[in-house]
This record gives C-alpha cells, sequence and structure tokens, in this order.
C-alpha cells in the first residue's frame, strides 16, 4: 500500500480514521484503513464492488459497529459518543443516500423541510424559505408539492441532495451520485457539489465507481480494494500510481484473481 | 456579539455581526421584521459578518417580500465575498438590491 502524502501544516481535519478493522460475520471486510478528509476538500471514495467502499461509508456515518480501530468526525470520537453529542453532530453532517431515502408519503417540501423540523426551532416560514433555497439550488425549484413518486431518479437523487444540505452542513457524505444517471445529468449534479464545496466551503466525501466523475470533481482520491486502501492522494498522484491493482481500476480491467487450488476445491465441495 | 440597529439618512439600517446561523438567525429575523413593520426603509449591513448560513438568508428574503408588499425600499449593504457565495449558491445575488454602503445606495436612489 502507498502511504497517504503528510498532512500539510495545520489543515483542518474533518474526518479521521485510524486502523479501522470491520467484520461482516468471520469474514474481514475492512483491513486497517486509514484515512483523512480535509476541510473544504471533495474527497471520492472509490473501488469496484466488494471493495469495502460502502462498508467504510456506513462506519463512518456510525450505522456499524467497528471491530478495532477509530473514527473521528468534526473532531468527535465516535465510538461511546454520547447520545446528546451525537444529535449535535448529526446537526452538522448531511448524507444523501445512494436511493434518495426519500419518504414517499410526504412532499418533495416536506421531506426537505423534515431536518430543520427535528433539528431546529425556526419559524414555519423560516424552514420553508430553506427549503425553497436548497430546492431552487439542486433545480428543483417548484417541485415542493409534488411526491418523490412522480420524480425521475435524478430528480430523486437532488432533492435529497437538497434534504442533505438544507441544514448547511459542514461535512456531507453523497453516496454514488452518479449511479443510473444519464452522462448531462451526472455532470450537473458534479458542478453541484463543486458550487456547493466554493460556495460553502463544504467538506464533501463523494462514494462512487465511477471513475469519470472522480476525476472531475475529486480534490483528493481514496481507492479500496478487498478492504484495504491502496492509495490515499491527490488526483494527479492516483492517475500516475505505480501500482499495478490501482491501474488496473483505472484502465477497467478485471482482477485477476490468484487461484488457491485447495481452498477452491474445498469450496466445490462444500467442505 | 448581539445584532444593532441605527436609523440614518432615511434609512433603519440592521447592523448584523458575527456568525448569523441557526442559532442567531432568529434573532435577526426579529429585527428585521420589526424594523419594517415601523415601515421604515431597511438596509441591512452585512460588513460585520463573518458567517451567514441558509436560514440567515432566509430572514433575509423574508424580509425583502415583506418589505415589497408594504412598499418599502429593502436592499444588503457591506456584503462580504463569502456572504455573496452563499447568496449566489441560491442565484439571491440577482434578487437583492446589493450596494457597498449606505451612500451608494442613496446615490442609485437618485
Amino acid at each position: 500500500m502507498l502511504t497517504p502524502e503528510p498532512q500539510k501544516g495545520n489543515a483542518e481535519l474533518v474526518i479521521e480514521v485510524q486502523d479501522l478493522v470491520a467484520h461482516y460475520g468471520r469474514h474481514k471486510v475492512l483491513d486497517g484503513i486509514n484515512l483523512t478528509v480535509r476541510a473544504g476538500e471533495i474527497h471520492i471514495i472509490m473501488g469496484g464492488s466488494g471493495s469495502g467502499k460502502s462498508t467504510l461509508l456506513r462506519h463512518l456515518l456510525g450505522l456499524r459497529r467497528l471491530t478495532s480501530g477509530r473514527i473521528s468526525l468534526l473532531g468527535q470520537e465516535i465510538e461511546g459518543i454520547h447520545r446528546q453529542a451525537l444529535l449535535e453532530l448529526r446537526k452538522q453532517i448531511g448524507v444523501s443516500f445512494q436511493g434518495g431515502a426519500l419518504l414517499s408519503s410526504m412532499t418533495v417540501g416536506e421531506n426537505v423541510t423534515l431536518p430543520l423540523r427535528e433539528h431546529t426551532r425556526l419559524d414555519e416560514s423560516t424552514m420553508a424559505i430553506m427549503a425553497r433555497m436548497k430546492l431552487e439550488v439542486v433545480k428543483l425549484g417548484g417541485f415542493e408539492h409534488f411526491m418523490p413518486a412522480q420524480l425521475s431518479g435524478g430528480m430523486t437523487k437532488r432533492a435529497a441532495l437538497a434534504r442533505a444540505i438544507v441544514m448547511d452542513p459542514k461535512l456531507l457524505f453523497f453516496d454514488e451520485p452518479s449511479a443510473g444517471l444519464d452522462p448531462v445529468v451526472s455532470a450537473e449534479l458534479d458542478e453541484l457539489i463543486l458550487r456547493l464545496r466554493d460556495a460553502m466551503h463544504m467538506s464533501i466525501v463523494v462514494v462512487t465507481h465511477e471513475l469519470e466523475s472522480a476525476f472531475r470533481i475529486a480534490d483528493r482520491i481514496t481507492v479500496l480494494d478487498g478492504g484495504k486502501i491502496l492509495i490515499s492522494d491527490t488526483v494527479d498522484k492516483v492517475r500516475s500510481s505505480s501500482n499495478s491493482r490501482v491501474q488496473d481500476l483505472l484502465n477497467r480491467r478485471p482482477r485477476e484473481e490468484e487461484l488457491d487450488a485447495d481452498a477452491y476445491l474445498a469450496r466445490l465441495t462444500g467442505e | 456579539m448581539s445584532f444593532g440597529h441605527r436609523v440614518e439618512k432615511g434609512y433603519a439600517v440592521v447592523e448584523l455581526r458575527g456568525d448569523v446561523d441557526l442559532a442567531r438567525s432568529p434573532e435577526a429575523r426579529a429585527l428585521i421584521l420589526q424594523c419594517l413593520e415601523k415601515k421604515n426603509d431597511l438596509l441591512v449591513d452585512l460588513s460585520e459578518v463573518a458567517y451567514i448560513d441558509s436560514s440567515g438568508v432566509a430572514s433575509l428574503v423574508e424580509g425583502y417580500q415583506m418589505a415589497k408588499k408594504e412598499g418599502l425600499k429593502f436592499g444588503l449593504i457591506g456584503v462580504s465575498e463569502a456572504a455573496l457565495n452563499v447568496l449566489r449558491l441560491a442565484r439571491l445575488d440577482q434578487v437583492f438590491p446589493i450596494h457597498a454602503d449606505l451612500d451608494t445606495r442613496i446615490a442609485d436612489d437618485g
């Protein structure tokens, strides 16, 4: 594995992961993950299917317990965090899930307003204006009365993004923004992610397997493979990496797995 | 750092300072609406604002809408680059009358 480049001076870290190990049952899915994300950067986590990127995201969101290691978000240790501190932390973090995760029984506007209703005591009129502003930002102005079922795939992702950013989070997680979208809509979302970073100084972690999108928006890229980090560095350094597996992924070459004959035979015979 | 207001050259000027965020935007909103309820033409001075979030901007939007309904003048002055970026994100830089300071606004009023 290539080691991440040394931290520059006093760059504020919004995510610090140290020696993270995680299992699904007996199967090790993350193995010795060390990762840092700096304030105001777009950090792409990429890798093929089964690389561990979605598992890593779930751990960063505190949705799964880690086997060992530590995770710190916005300076707060996740493991053993008190309930009140966790609530405060979540106010500063936005998440846009892959499928959108909009509540189907609520209008788009109600979905976007939900975090404000849950976490703030703002006036009704302020919340409504904030929700409409964020819908304008994601180019869904005028769609607040639509139901989620009436939206296309791209619109659903944008509505989910509007909800994720309605509280102006310091840290935004975006899971597979480009999946299932046509190239134009995908490029529009990329543009929006860049604008959020620049206008709001938001730190954004994007989990994706879309290379084109990753290279278009990334400040730094972490490449995962088989639950380990192959490289975590700037776009240029990832592109020019001499690691053959990194180059395989960048050039979309399938992995040639080494065959363990005994293990293979045992699998086939069910022993 | 609390917000202030003054009356100068025919305008009520609301001075927002420091962070105008989820915690403090209700205070900013109340002050803006209060001035407008007194039928004052209103400028909001953002020159001392370190950070303004969407809830702060929403208070400005609500104030502008109310001023329009009441036939009062409204505008922003001393808008920092950081605040302008937040306004630009929702294209509100094209909506609000924005001037460098009170005198520039008055000159523009003719």
